[in-house]
C-alpha cells in the first residue's frame, strides 16, 4: 500500500458488520435475501456480509458472483479487453431481494451494467446496493442503499480497496495518480 | 440452431487463482494458431470458460459487441462453422452480415481484394472468412481495416477448430492438462487444415501427438516431424492404426473425401474403412476412458463407425457446443484490438 489510508482493517470489519445489520433491518428479516458481489472485490465483501448475517441471525444467505465485463459501456474505449472473471449465481433470482455488493461506488456505470446483467437472469423482487466506500462523482442517477463509509474525493484521485482474500491485507487508501488519463474503473 | 443442452460448467472461482495475471491479447487477426503463445492459448481457454457460462444462462446473450458488424464471407461450403460463427456473434449482440460467395458479386468476377474493400465500406468491423486457397485470409488482412478471422483456408489452417478441440480435450481430461497425454489424429492428414492447426496447439499444450493414416495421406509429415523435433514440437507419424491407438487418451478421426479416390490416393472407401476406419474393435486398445472426436461433417461407416460416433466415449456434440463458446471468446478478444475504429471513443 502506498497512499493515504482512509480505512483500517478494523474499520472495514465494523463497517461490514453494520452493513449486515442494515440489510437485515431494511428487509425486516432475511426472507428472500441474496447477496451478489460484483467481481472482483465485491465478491469477498458479499461473503463477509453473509458471514456477519449468519453470526447475528443464524441464517445462511446465498452468495453469488457477478462479472459485468460483457455489459460495460466503455469496451470500445479500452485498448485491451478486460479479463473475464466469471459469473456464478447460487440459484434463480426471480422474486428475491438482491443486494448488489461492490467495494467502491464512483460513477455508477458499474452498477448500471450490473443491473443490466441481473435482469437477464430473471426478475428480482427488488435490487438494492451496498458498497464499502462511496466516493461521489456519479454520472448516472444511482445511489447506494447501504454505505460503509462516505469519502469525499476529487475526480482524479484513486480509491483502492485491499481485501485479505485477494490482496493479503485489509485497508482502503486514497492516492493521486502519477500520470494523466489513468482512471480507475470503479 | 439453438444451444439447449449445455452441460453445467464449473466456473473457476477468481479467488482460486491468486497471483495469476493473464497476458493481454495482442493479436488483431486470427489467421493461424502458429503465432499464439501458450499464454495466449490460456487466455482463450479462460475466456471460453466465461462464454460457456453465458451459454448456460436463461438468456444466452450479452451486449459485449453491440454496435459491431461481423461479416461472414464463405467461399466454400460449410454449415457448422458458418452457423457457429453466426450464433457466436449474435450471442455477443453483434450485427451479422452473411455473404455466400456463390450468390454474390464474386460470381461476376469481383476480386477478393475488391470484395473485402466493399465489405469494409459497408461498415464491417470483423471479417470471418473461409476460402479454398491457402493464405487467402492473409491477403484479406492486408486490405481490411478491422480484424480478419480465418474460418478455414485451403489445406493450411482452421484456427477456431483447433482451439475448440483443445478446449474440449482440456475439459475432458482429468486436471485439464494434455502434458504427456497420447493424442491421435487419424485419417486424411494430407488435405486437412484441421490437422495442421491441431498439430500446433496440441504440441504447444504438451501432448504426445501421433498422426496416423495410409501412406499416401500422411506423406510429408515425417519431414515436418523431423524439423519440429528441433524446436521442441514433437510428434510421431505412423501408418499402423494399432500402434497409434494403443493406450491413446484422445482419438480424433478426420473426414475422408470422395475426391481423394479420383486422385488415386485411395483404392476405395471400403478399403479405407476396413483398414483405417475407427471401429469399436480398434478403439479397444486405447485407454478405456479415451475420448473420440471428429471435426465433422462425418462419413459414418467410412472413417468412423456409427456406434463409435454415437458412443459414450464420443465428445463430438461437445465439440459443436464448445465451438460456439470458443468463437465468442475469439470475437470478444479480437474486438478489443481495433477499438479506434468503432467511433464510440
Amino acid at each position: 500500500m502506498s497512499g493515504r489510508q482512509i480505512m483500517t482493517a478494523d474499520e472495514i470489519r465494523r463497517a461490514t458488520i453494520r452493513l449486515s445489520h442494515e440489510i437485515v433491518e431494511k428487509q425486516a428479516g432475511t426472507e428472500g435475501l441474496m447477496l451478489i458481489g460484483i467481481q472482483r472485490r465485491g465478491v469477498p465483501l458479499a461473503r463477509r456480509i453473509a458471514a456477519a448475517i449468519q453470526e447475528s441471525e443464524g441464517v445462511e444467505i446465498p452468495v453469488g458472483a457477478l462479472d459485468i465485463t460483457f455489459y460495460r459501456d466503455d469496451l470500445s474505449m479500452v485498448a485491451q479487453q478486460p479479463v473475464v472473471k466469471g459469473t456464478e449465481l447460487p440459484s434463480g433470482i426471480d422474486g428475491r431481494t438482491i443486494i448488489l455488493v461492490d467495494d467502491v461506488l464512483f460513477t455508477g456505470r458499474t452498477i448500471r451494467a450490473a443491473m443490466d446483467a441481473l435482469v437477464d437472469f430473471g426478475r428480482p423482487q427488488a435490487i438494492r446496493l451496498a458498497v464499502l466506500v462511496d466516493r461521489g462523482h456519479r454520472e448516472l442517477p444511482i445511489r447506494a442503499d447501504h454505505v460503509g463509509k462516505n469519502v469525499p474525493t476529487s475526480r482524479e484521485e484513486q480509491v483502492r480497496v485491499y481485501l485479505e482474500e485477494i490482496d493479503a491485507e485489509d485497508g482502503v487508501e486514497i492516492e493521486r495518480p502519477l500520470e494523466e488519463g489513468v482512471e480507475s474503473i470503479p | 440452431m439453438t444451444i439447449e443442452a449445455v452441460p453445467s460448467v464449473a466456473i473457476p472461482a477468481v479467488d482460486a487463482i491468486p497471483g495469476t495475471k493473464p497476458v493481454p491479447w495482442r493479436h488483431r487477426h486470427l489467421l493461424d494458431v502458429a503465432g499464439l503463445s501458450a499464454a495466449d492459448l490460456d487466455l482463450v481457454m479462460r475466456t471460453t470458460d466465461a462464454m460457456r457460462e453465458v451459454l448456460a444462462r436463461p438468456i444466452a446473450k450479452v451486449p459485449a459487441l453491440r454496435g459491431r458488424q461481423v461479416t461472414i464471407l464463405f467461399y466454400e461450403a460449410s454449415t457448422r462453422t458458418r452457423v457457429s460463427f453466426e450464433v457466436a456473434a449474435k450471442n455477443l449482440s453483434a450485427d451479422v452480415v452473411n455473404i455466400a460467395a456463390a450468390s454474390s458479386s464474386v460470381s461476376k468476377g469481383e476480386s477478393l481484394v475488391d470484395t473485402v474493400r466493399t465489405i469494409e465500406a459497408l461498415g464491417a468491423h470483423m471479417l470471418v472468412m473461409r476460402h479454398s486457397v491457402s493464405g487467402a485470409p492473409y491477403l484479406a488482412a492486408d486490405t481490411f481495416g478491422g480484424s480478419v478471422l480465418n474460418g478455414g483456408d485451403g489445406w493450411h489452417a482452421h484456427p477456431t477448430q483447433a482451439l475448440l478441440d483443445l478446449y474440449t480435450i482440456r475439459e475432458r481430461l482429468p486436471g485439464g492438462s494434455l502434458e504427456g497425454r497420447k493424442v491421435v489424429i487419424l485419417g486424411d492428414l494430407l488435405h486437412s487444415r484441421v490437422a495442421r492447426s491441431n498439430i500446433w496447439t496440441l504440441t504447444a499444450a504438451g501432448a504426445d501427438l501421433w498422426l496416423c493414416g495410409p501412406p499416401t495421406l500422411v506423406r510429408g509429415f515425417e519431414a515436418w516431424a523431423g524439423r519440429g523435433a528441433a524446436s521442441g514440437r514433437r510428434f510421431h507419424v505412423t501408418t499402423s492404426v494399432e500402434e497409434a491407438l494403443r493406450d491413446a487418451d484422445v482419438v480424433m478421426a478426420l473426414r475422408i473425401q470422395r475426391e481423394r479416390m479420383a486422385a488415386g490416393l485411395l483404392p476405395s472407401l471400403r478399403e479405407y474403412a476396413a483398414r483405417y476406419g475407427l471401429t469399436s474393435e480398434r478403439l479397444a486398445v486405447a485407454r478405456p476412458d479415451a475420448i473420440v472426436m471428429h471435426p465433422g461433417p462425418m462419413n459414418e461407416g467410412v472413417e468412423i463407425a456409427a456406434d463409435v460416433a454415437a458412443g459414450v466415449q464420443s465428445v463430438i456434440t461437445d465439440q459443436v457446443t464448445n465451438g460456439v463458446a470458443v468463437r465468442m471468446a475469439i470475437l470478444y478478444l479480437l474486438a478489443g484490438t481495433h477499438a479506434d475504429r468503432s467511433g464510440a471513443a
